[in-house]
């Protein structure tokens, strides 16, 4: 059973590989300007501009996808007679934050009337503002800066002389996105260098859904048309291993694991000898979780990173982390870039009653952006962290 | 930045000093410290607002105190106030009249349910209890083996009839599992249910079905300590959703202030049942709210500093370090040594430290605690001579002192109460019973284990050689003894071999205690007259709490 799993991944890589490589030469060459954003896409399948997925972050997902949308629809078809009627075929990325965010702002709806109601009074007072940093500080952004972005407001708002509520609110509105930082990049960095995968690792606290982000950005991926090879260096917990192979079976993508207690850092390390090997374009590693204050294991973490990087650079750290966390969230971080230099955060469990407001803070502290964005339990429920959804999302209600 | 609330206050307060009484102002003042501080602990806004009118009420009413400054005074009211908040007593759980008792676990996803429905089931085992575990996540993929495993390593056996991810009916689970208690004798039901979140109607209502099929006695609301201001309103959505009789706050072991804890208690009115403060299994216990005040406010936990201490020493180490420390005699750079490596057997002393109150000034400080530091001390101070001009080495010990005092005046060496001359040994007699504790003190930490090993070591090599009838051949060890080159030297040749019948006979002075047995090496004093008395004085030396001579520490 395994070994015609097996065989009927490596066909599909094979002709994913293949096919995809022959599309992008004959696109390269015949059709320069046809749909520009595809094109543009197709032409640079390895190293996208960041400006351009900045551009196109609205519509696409983590990243652009590498091949145009006719290409996609190509690959998408070729697994389908293969013999593995187990292997899902999720749905591109394309459009996916859109589907997301009537959830978000469902999600948020109490903040944003809280918020509009208290602007559109009519004079603004002490205790309106007092009441909408205490608002902001709901939303777990914390004391420092909910004080800060209501100084600020205050001092706009004196400044300018406005009055008007969408005036107020635009003014907030620009002030929130200030604090997220609006112009960071925010890619997620998977495509291929050449030869080598992209290598990624998951790390984070208990609990924060590191091993269900794994799995959905493995499916982002491959619905994008990436082969993906996983690699469950959780080691510790009860049956993480498992929980990681139900994913990538999903999706068809392999992962790589050893027996529980082993040492997570050779996992990690197969795992990308492995990605090389197969010539996968993006490596994912699951990390298990653990309490930023245990030294013990955030050195064991660090560990798994070195050994990493003896076969290849580590290109992103995503720092899972949970809206719900409070301001113990901005510990966990600085802890974690002080080990493994994180380079960004996915921010999950979006889609309850959280705002995830320590986001704010911590992008402030350590610049280190929010790159994804978990909003449920379904397969598809990940998406690209856009701040202007998210902070209208905050303020609309 | 301040860390805590204790510094907040200080600060406050340096302006004032001398006053006897708090002003408006100063309350004012304190307060808006206060709401900071808790709302950096994560505390519901909510919450913190009831909460400042009634320290303002209380603070304002408070009578001064002449024992207390007026910060030391704010800091107490609150304290109060969040113990109360937090619930007086520890609860505990209602078992049903009739068994099984029905436990039924609930929460956000990666609370922690899975791992605490381990624990809580390990936790009912060592009271005698036979719990079931019984797996209703059916929704995270894996969760039923997760739960199986961490059954396996709990000892208890799982109830887990679906596959999981995704397929089967969790109520009917449920159900079917209290009947399968009942038939397997299982006292207690532990229900570990799928997470959900508040705002997600279709799994509330099915947590509700849940509920009404098995009617548990105890629902526990999981929740994470590191949760935010969003603890409100899920524990209100849960509340009302599914309905729970205590909460039980996991991953206390991080560094989260763990405000949710008293949001949740103040909104619901429910009391904190369970703390989990590990990843291992056995890191569970009640909760004591107690602390739970101290470590939201940030001032130290030194009731779980005592704990730990109490499971890491026993009684007589703990007396013994008292009665150095009452006694008459000096405090000693060894004693002080001694109580270094008990410290640290405590475990990190930046930890230990954070736990003392008022340590929060100094954080930065602690954090550049090193470890090491002891090992250097200790090496420091055993590189040290006993006494002026006396070297801690073995021929200046024997260059100085006749053999039959040197172990008296080594051990005297680390009291300072040593006679003015080796000839004046009577005046001694009367200080054995003492000395012999207090050599038994030093032993203990003085390496004794690895100068035993080696003992044993060589006694066995000896008797080895001893048959083949090489022993009068054998070459004594390189180097120095590491220890117990003390006494019980007999027909030694200076630097020459050890001859066979000098050697203990392996026989029953098998059972004499490392440090007190015939040293390894050489000796170059013969003491032939003496061997007989000085060994049996040895036998009694070891048997701990007996009297008898002391003996000699060498060098560790």
């Amino acid at each position: 059973m395994d070994i015609t799993l097996l065989a009927a991944v490596a066909i599909v890589v094979v002709l994913l590989a293949v096919g995809g490589f022959f599309l992008v030469r004959t696109r390269r060459s015949v059709a320069p300007g046809k749909d520009e954003a595809g094109t543009e896409i197709t032409g640079k399948p390895t190293a996208a501009p960041p400006e351009e997925d900045r551009e196109r972050d609205e519509g696409t997902v983590v990243t652009p996808p590498s091949q145009a949308p006719p290409a996609a629809e190509e690959t998408v078809a070729e697994p389908e007679p293969a013999p593995a009627p187990e292997i899902e075929t999720p749905p591109p990325s394309a459009g996916r934050m859109v589907r997301l965010r009537a959830r978000l702002a469902r999600s948020q709806s109490s903040l944003g009337q809280g918020l509009l109601s208290l602007l559109s009074s009519d004079s603004l007072d002490e205790d309106t503002w007092e009441e909408i940093e205490d608002t902001l500080i709901t939303a777990d952004i914390g004391v420092t800066s909910a004080t800060q972005i209501v100084e600020n407001l205050r001092t706009r708002v004196k400044v300018l002389g406005t009055r008007g509520t969408d005036e107020v609110r635009g003014l907030l509105r620009e002030e929130l996105l200030a604090h997220i930082g609006a112009d960071t990049d925010r890619t997620v960095r998977t495509e291929p260098h050449g030869e080598r995968p992209a290598v990624i690792m998951v790390v984070g606290v208990n609990g924060t859904g590191k091993t269900t982000t794994t799995g959905k950005l493995a499916r982002v991926l491959v619905g994008d048309g990436r082969s993906v090879v996983l690699g469950a260096a959780d080691t510790f917990r009860a049956a993480a291993t498992e929980q990681l192979q139900t994913w990538g079976g999903r999706v068809g993508a392999p992962v790589v694991s050893k027996e529980e207690g082993s040492d997570p850092a050779s996992v990690a390390f197969d795992t990308v000898a492995r990605g090389t090997d197969e010539g996968a374009d993006t490596v994912i590693i699951d990390t298990a979780g653990r309490l930023h204050t245990k030294t013990g294991l955030m050195d064991e973490l660090g560990k798994v990173k070195r050994v990493v990087e003896k076969k290849s650079q580590v290109d992103e750290v995503l720092l899972v982390l949970d809206a719900t966390t409070g301001q113990n969230g901005l510990r966990q971080a600085r802890v974690f870039a002080e080990v493994v230099n994180i380079t960004g955060i996915a921010l999950t469990k979006l889609d309850g009653t959280a705002k995830g407001g320590i986001i704010v803070q911590v992008q402030r502290e350590l610049g280190v952006p929010v790159k994804l964005v978990g909003l449920g339990e379904g397969p598809d429920d990940l998406a690209p962290f856009d701040p202007e959804v998210f902070v209208d999302a905050l303020l609309e209600g | 930045m301040f860390e805590t609330l204790s510094d907040r206050l200080t600060s406050v307060f340096s302006s004032l000093r001398g006053k006897g009484r708090l002003s408006e102002e100063d309350i004012n003042a304190t307060s808006r410290e206060i709401r900071l501080a808790l709302l950096e602990a994560d505390v519901a806004l909510p919450v913190v607002r009831e909460f400042i009118s009634r320290i303002k009420e209380r603070a304002r009413g408070e009578e001064v105190s002449k024992a207390l400054n007026p910060a030391q005074q704010v800091i107490k009211i609150v304290n109060e106030e969040l113990v109360e908040i937090l619930g007086g007593e520890t609860r505990q759980i209602r078992f049903a009249k009739n068994p099984p008792t029905v436990i039924m676990l609930a929460g956000l996803q990666g609370a922690g349910k899975t791992t605490l429905a381990g624990k809580l089931a390990r936790w009912l085992s060592a009271d005698r209890n036979t719990p079931l575990l019984v797996a209703a996540d059916l929704q995270r993929p894996n969760a039923v083996t997760q739960l199986q495993v961490v059954g396996e390593r709990a000892s208890t056996p799982v109830f887990a009839p679906e596959p999981g991810n995704g397929q089967g009916d969790p109520v009917e689970v449920a159900r079917a599992s209290i009947e399968h208690a009942r038939h397997n004798n299982h006292n207690v039901v532990i229900i570990d249910t799928a997470g959900r979140l508040g705002v997600d109607s279709e799994m509330m209502q099915q947590a509700a079905d849940i509920r009404d099929a098995v009617s548990p006695d105890e629902i526990l609301f999981v929740v994470d300590a590191m949760i935010g201001q969003d603890a409100v309103n899920t524990a209100q959505a849960f509340l009302d959703g599914v309905g729970y009789d205590a909460v039980a706050l996991t991953k206390l072991d991080g560094d989260a202030r763990g405000g949710a804890a008293l949001s949740i208690r103040h909104i619901t009115g429910r009391p904190i049942m369970f703390a989990s403060t590990g990843e291992k299994l056995e890191d569970f216990d009640l909760f004591h709210p107690d602390r739970m005040a101290s470590r939201i406010l940030d001032m130290g936990d030194v009731l779980t500093l005592i704990e730990q201490a109490q499971r890491t020493f026993d009684e007589s180490e703990v007396e013994k370090m008292a009665s150095t420390m009452s006694s008459d005699d000096d405090f000693t750079l060894d004693d002080f040594l001694q109580q270094m490596q008990m410290v640290r057997k405590l475990g990190p002393i930046g930890n230990l430290l954070g736990m003392m109150p008022g340590m929060g000034q100094m954080k930065e400080q602690i954090e550049g605690i090193d470890d090491k530091d002891v090992d250097r001390i200790q090496a420091v101070i055993q590189s040290m001579t006993d006494d002026p001009g006396r070297a801690r080495q073995p021929q200046d010990d024997q260059r100085l002192a006749p053999p039959a005092d040197r172990q008296r005046f080594r051990y005297r060496g680390q009291r300072r109460e040593r006679p003015g001359h080796p000839l004046l040994r009577g005046a001694e007699d009367d200080a054995q019973d003492e000395e012999g504790r207090r050599h038994e003190r030093y032993a203990r930490y003085a390496g004794d284990a690895r100068r035993r090993r080696r003992w044993w070591r060589r006694q066995e090599e000896a008797e080895e050689e001893g048959q083949e009838g090489q022993a009068a051949q054998r070459q004594p060890p390189e180097g120095p003894p590491a220890g117990g080159r003390t006494r019980g030297r007999a027909q030694a040749a200076p630097g020459g071999g050890r001859s066979a019948d000098a050697r203990p006979s392996p026989g029953p002075r098998r059972r004499w205690p490392a440090h007190a047995a015939p040293g390894s090496g050489r000796a170059e004093h013969a003491r032939p007259v003496e061997l007989q008395a000085s060994q049996e004085q040895v036998v009694d030396a070891g048997r701990p709490g007996s009297p008898g001579r002391p003996f000699v520490c060498a060098q560790v």
